[in-house]
């Protein structure tokens, strides 16, 4: 039972950050590569403010999959090697939380474009 | 009823800036959900397992964007998110697939110039801004942390 809730918590959560996605989309003139930076630079801001941590505890993979996640974790790895390490942490912190995620995708990309052929346009 | 064609296109003129917007979000909203509910199975799943939650969250992007990548080589993924929209942009997958689809789209002007320097034609201000912006939060910490 409390499995299906931590599910139908991601799916709400989840599912209404991305209309809120697809409201930019429809009713504003921002490009796609635009929102994806609003979306990451407001959960850095959120996470600084201490505003989604919250979110995440509710509604677990609901609000750290979408990219407003991304940038939370961003914040919150930040501020951890900030309080470790002091100014370098400043260097040190973004990246480091951003190394998985961008890893994994640079490595993706790389085996894709591998063995896919570019598609005729 | 009965009405003319004049007054069908006022009424269709009238309906159709609405209705797309809806019918777009709520797709938006099954799909963006449904990637999420199936992240949170597999970080419960993960739950039994010895991991932390640092590592089972890492493991559950990685293996989104994998299987997005899977799907961007074989063009499954285009097609979801013609529909999709939103619903696949703004989970990790949409940032998965602005790496790996210029990556392959790319391949024919070199492998170095190409699909390298392609790659990050928008993940690259994504991950500039969100470092940024986590930069100056972490300065702004610190000059706390000293001022205290």
């Amino acid at each position: 039972m409390t499995i299906f809730l931590a599910l139908l918590k991601a799916f709400l959560v989840g599912g209404l950050i991305c209309v809120v996605g697809q409201l930019l989309i429809d009713l504003t003139k921002l490009t796609p590569g635009k929102i994806l930076v609003l979306f990451v630079v407001v959960g850095v801001v959120l996470g600084a403010l201490g505003l989604y941590a919250p979110v995440v505890r509710f509604a677990g993979s609901g609000a750290t999959v979408p990219l407003v996640g991304f940038g939370y974790n961003l914040a919150a790895k930040t501020k951890l090697a900030v309080s470790k390490e002091g100014l370098m942490g400043v260097l040190t912190g973004p990246l480091c939380a951003a190394s998985a995620g961008v890893m994994a995708a640079i490595l993706s990309g790389l085996i894709v474009s591998v063995f896919a052929k570019p598609k005729e346009k | 009823m009965s009405i003319s064609n004049k007054e069908y296109d006022k009424m269709t003129k009238r309906a159709s800036p609405n209705s797309p917007v809806l019918l777009d979000c709520f797709k938006a909203f099954l799909v963006g959900g449904a990637i999420c509910c199936f992240a949170e199975g597999l970080s419960q799943a993960f739950k039994k397992t010895t991991m932390t939650q640092d590592q089972s969250k890492t493991l559950v992007l990685t293996i989104l964007i994998a299987i997005t990548a899977l799907l961007t080589g074989l063009g499954v993924f285009d097609k979801i998110a013609k529909h999709a929209g939103a619903g696949t942009m703004v989970p990790i997958t949409g940032f998965a697939n602005s790496i790996v689809s210029p990556a392959m789209e790319f391949k024919s002007e070199g492998f170095v110039l190409g699909t390298c320097a392609q790659m990050f034609h928008i993940a690259g201000p994504v991950i500039v801004f969100g470092c940024g912006s986590a930069a100056v939060y972490g300065f702004i910490i610190y000059l706390i942390q000293i001022l205290r």
